[in-house]
């Protein structure tokens, strides 16, 4: 059992969690992730390492709640458990240094690009932040990536904070630039991962993506979790979760992570009508 | 007991006909998750005990890879000394319930057995099992008395068989024995691969007791190489000792066309689902999986025909086993081979998939096959199949589950240096489970690149012999 030491809400249906895990704290780089249950009965979910404290022993994780378990973590409170944690996984990142970097996340991906940013601001590198949300109120970790990022720049889709459009607006005009940006980390959504790596091709500019697979261990063992790379089956938990856009098969992975949808739409009605939903948590 | 079967002679004793398990009817478990064989009742286990012949030269020990005293339990049965028996069997294999239904007896100690040159062999899987199974009943177990407690700690990595045998034995000489497993329950593939319908979970979860109630620690969700490393173990957790059991468990894929389509699945991908995350349960359990009208399984070892017998208990009206040799060569335990063909399963032999077809939505809707003949023998000494004349053919289904065998995880082989591994990345054991690296041990599929538990408890069991040694003379 891994106690919930902290909870904060960020945004509607985004939670910041900090669990006691002190092993997992000790060896967490960034690129790392975890694979949690949350309870006897619940499923195993990958969950990237945002930061971690080695002498408090704590990690944090930040999730959005868009189904049965992410919404089962949310009703948790400090104080409560979580049945398992296992981690770290994944591959860290290879921090490179002496580049110009553009970082980029979508969504809840903002979390996940954080650790990568700061280990990589913290190298040297020269770092253009673009932070892409559907609305204002869905902005996460801005204070945080102006602290990690040279330059930060904000879009919403509608438009309600900063630069209205999607991340790749501003990332074209950062590309016309001429800024000397030569390497391009993507976190978020397959579908904008998938625009960045298109965008970015013709550019010739390197582009990596951490890739959001389906998975069930997390170490290798059943191969749920694969992807097509540069034509080749790779395993996005051992061999990942980083790869090469450029080489990605995206369609076929939007396919792959639709596999369940008509259960997982199960498991969250069934959840949502059970009396014990809290609707304070902030659930869509 | 309407027979006594104390009082029978010799020549009547050699006319009992070998006893059968009781099992659940095949057309209704294959609908359900309820273990198959009720394994044999007091009478018939009194029975086939008196079959035994108590040879001078009981070769069938010699059969057992972990060298049980099979004549003598089997007379402590015979003379209804059932706990002294399941402890005769304890003194060589710390987890009998276990092989008792998982053992391929057929090609061990049942092979050698001297009543089988002439008669059907004892059966001494099943008589294993009574005598685990009427312990567990009537709550007899008691822990074996450690008699001196040692200060060294070994760490064991990995809680398959190999590992949990190899934690039993050295918390039985009395060392600080600690268990990491990487997932969230121990068992390993007993666990994660074999089905409850095989072994119940119950019967698991008391066996996880009863090497804890040894005094054996247990650290789930512990990935060994990324949550701390060997060389961390060694020299910064204090442990004298290591025991590597993480055996094959990255699964192989074929390389044919269509494997990303949504219903391809790896045979371990599918059995986790089920058996570990308990997807047959859900939406009460929360891991989905999705069985359509039709599956193919591919393969023809235990592995493949877990997963054949377990798509049906989830519903596939058809479920197809495509093997590329014949049923002869299939590798699976006899016993499942013959209860699969009772429970409906439909076998497609000499056959081998060549494609995997999909529709619109990325979703399996067939699969193409090509028929196979045997030809010459290969260097495993079976006959290499190879594509017949006859034109390919496709196959309606929904799901496709490959069962096409497994090597070993490689993380803690790529993070322990100096550790020797060899072909498809086993890591390299002598014959008493030493590696390149003093003070490591490894043992079962890890060393062996897929084998069966009983290999695996061998492994632990040489290994923790040897630990014992390694660990005495350090101490000169
Ligand atoms: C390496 C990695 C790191 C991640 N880091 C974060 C993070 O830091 N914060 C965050 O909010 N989310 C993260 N995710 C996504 C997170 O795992 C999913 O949102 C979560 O699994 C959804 O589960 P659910 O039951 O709530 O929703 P469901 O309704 O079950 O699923 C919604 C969608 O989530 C995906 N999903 C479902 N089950 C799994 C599973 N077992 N494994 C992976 N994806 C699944 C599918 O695409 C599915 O369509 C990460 C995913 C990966 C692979
Ligand atoms: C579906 C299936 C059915 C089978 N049926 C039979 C049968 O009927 N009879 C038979 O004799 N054999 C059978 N086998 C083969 C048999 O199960 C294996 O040979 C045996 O389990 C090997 O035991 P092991 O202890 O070496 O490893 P495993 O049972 O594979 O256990 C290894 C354990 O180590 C853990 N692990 C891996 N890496 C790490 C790490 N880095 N850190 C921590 N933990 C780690 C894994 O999670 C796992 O729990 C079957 C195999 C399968 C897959
Ligand atoms: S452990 Fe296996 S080989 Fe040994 S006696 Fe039991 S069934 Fe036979
Ligand atoms: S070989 Fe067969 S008959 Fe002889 S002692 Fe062993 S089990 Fe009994
Ligand atoms: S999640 Fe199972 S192999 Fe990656």
């Amino acid at each position: 059992m891994y106690r919930i030491i902290q909870k904060e809400i960020l945004a509607p249906t985004i939670t910041k969690y900090v669990i006691e895990a002190p092993y997992v704290a000790r060896k967490r780089k960034a690129g790392n992730f975890v694979i949690i249950r949350v309870e006897e009965t619940g499923e195993r979910i990958p969950l990237t390492l945002v930061d971690s404290n080695i002498k408090e022993g704590t990690v944090t994780l930040i999730v959005q709640a868009i189904g049965k378990t992410t919404k089962a973590l949310a009703l948790k409170n400090a104080g409560g458990y979580i049945m398992d944690l296992m981690g770290p996984l994944g591959n860290p990142t290879p921090i490179e240094t002496g580049k110009t970097i553009a970082c980029i996340g979508g969504g809840v991906g903002t979390a996940e690009l954080y650790p990568i940013t700061k280990a990589l601001k913290e190298a040297g590198n020269t770092i253009y932040t673009i932070i892409g949300a559907r609305s204002k109120e869905l902005v996460i970790l801005e204070k945080e990536m102006q602290q990690v990022s040279d330059t930060l720049y904000i879009t919403t889709d509608d438009g309600s904070y900063k630069r209205k459009g999607f991340v790749t607006d501003q990332l074209k005009e950062l590309l016309d630039t001429n800024l000397g940006i030569n390497l391009v980390y993507a976190i978020g959504p397959l579908p904008m991962m998938k625009a960045v790596s298109n965008l970015t091709r013709p550019y010739n500019v390197r582009t990596v993506v951490s890739l959001n697979a389906v998975m069930v261990d997390g170490t290798g063992m059943c191969g749920g979790c694969r992807v097509s790379v540069n034509g080749q089956m790779k395993f996005a938990c051992v061999d990942g979760p980083e790869f090469e856009g450029h080489e990605v098969d995206f369609d076929e992975m939007l396919l792959r992570n639709r596999s369940y949808t008509e259960m997982e739409k199960i498991s969250v009605d069934r959840f949502t009508e059970e009396p014990h939903v809290c609707k304070r948590e902030g659930m869509a | 007991m309407k027979i006594n079967v104390n009082k029978m002679k010799p020549s009547e004793r050699m006319k009992i006909p070998r006893q059968s398990s009781l099992e659940q009817q095949p057309d209704e478990r294959n609908r359900n998750f309820t273990e198959v064989s009720f394994g044999v009742d007091e009478e018939r286990a009194l029975l086939e005990a008196a079959r035994c012949l108590e040879c001078q030269n009981p070769v069938c020990q010699e059969g057992c890879p972990v060298n049980i005293d099979i004549r003598s339990f089997v007379q402590l049965v015979y003379q209804k000394d059932y706990v002294g028996a399941v402890n005769k069997i304890r003194e060589s294999n710390y987890l009998p319930a276990i092989c008792g239904r998982v053992c391929p007896q057929e090609e061990q100690c049942e092979l050698v057995c001297t009543l089988g040159k002439k008669h059907d062999p004892v059966a001494i899987g099943k008589l294993e099992r009574f005598v685990a199974d009427y312990e567990l009943k009537h709550n007899l177990f008691s822990p074996p008395i450690i008699k001196e407690h040692r200060s060294e700690k070994i760490a064991i990595v990995g809680s398959g068989p190999a590992g949990l045998t190899c934690a039993a034995e050295l918390a039985k000489l009395g060392y600080q024995v600690t268990i990491f497993e990487a997932l969230h329950a121990v068992g390993g593939v007993l666990r994660y691969g074999i089905p409850e319908f095989r072994l119940p979970r119950t019967i698991l979860d008391l066996e996880a007791e009863r090497i804890k109630a040894l005094g054996v620690k247990i650290e789930t969700n512990f990935l060994v190489g990324r949550t701390a490393t060997i060389d961390e173990f060694l020299e910064e957790w204090g442990f004298n000792a290591i025991f590597l059991g993480t055996g094959a468990g990255t699964p192989q894929f074929m390389g044919i066309p269509g494997e990303s389509f949504n219903g391809v699945y790896s045979a371990n991908e599918f059995l986790t689902r089920v058996n570990l995350m308990k997807a047959y349960k859900f939406p009460e359990y929360d891991t989905p999986i999705k069985v359509g009208k039709s599956v193919a399984v591919i393969g023809g070892g235990n592995t493949a025909m877990d997963a054949v017998r377990t798509s049906k208990r989830l519903g596939a009206e058809h479920a197809y086993l495509i093997y590329r040799r014949s049923r002869t060569e299939m590798p699976a335990r006899a016993e499942e081979v013959h209860h699969a063909e009772e429970e409906g399963i439909e076998f497609m032999m000499l056959t081998n998939p060549t494609r995997i077809l999909g529709d619109q939505n990325g979703s399996v809707c067939g699969i193409e096959c090509q028929k196979m003949e045997l030809g010459d023998p290969d260097e495993s000494g079976r006959r290499k199949p190879v594509p017949s004349s006859e034109p390919k053919f496709v196959v309606e289904v929904q799901n496709v589950i490959e069962a096409v065998g497994q090597s070993p995880n490689p993380i803690i082989q790529s993070t322990t240096p100096g550790l020797k591994t060899g072909r498809k990345g086993v890591v390299v054991a002598d014959d008493v489970q030493r590696t390149s690296r003093e003070g490591i041990f490894a043992g079962g599929d890890l060393s062996r690149g897929g084998a069966t538990v009983i290999l695996a408890m061998r492994d632990g069991k040489i290994a923790a012999n040897e630990i014992h040694l390694y660990l005495q003379k350090k101490k000169q």
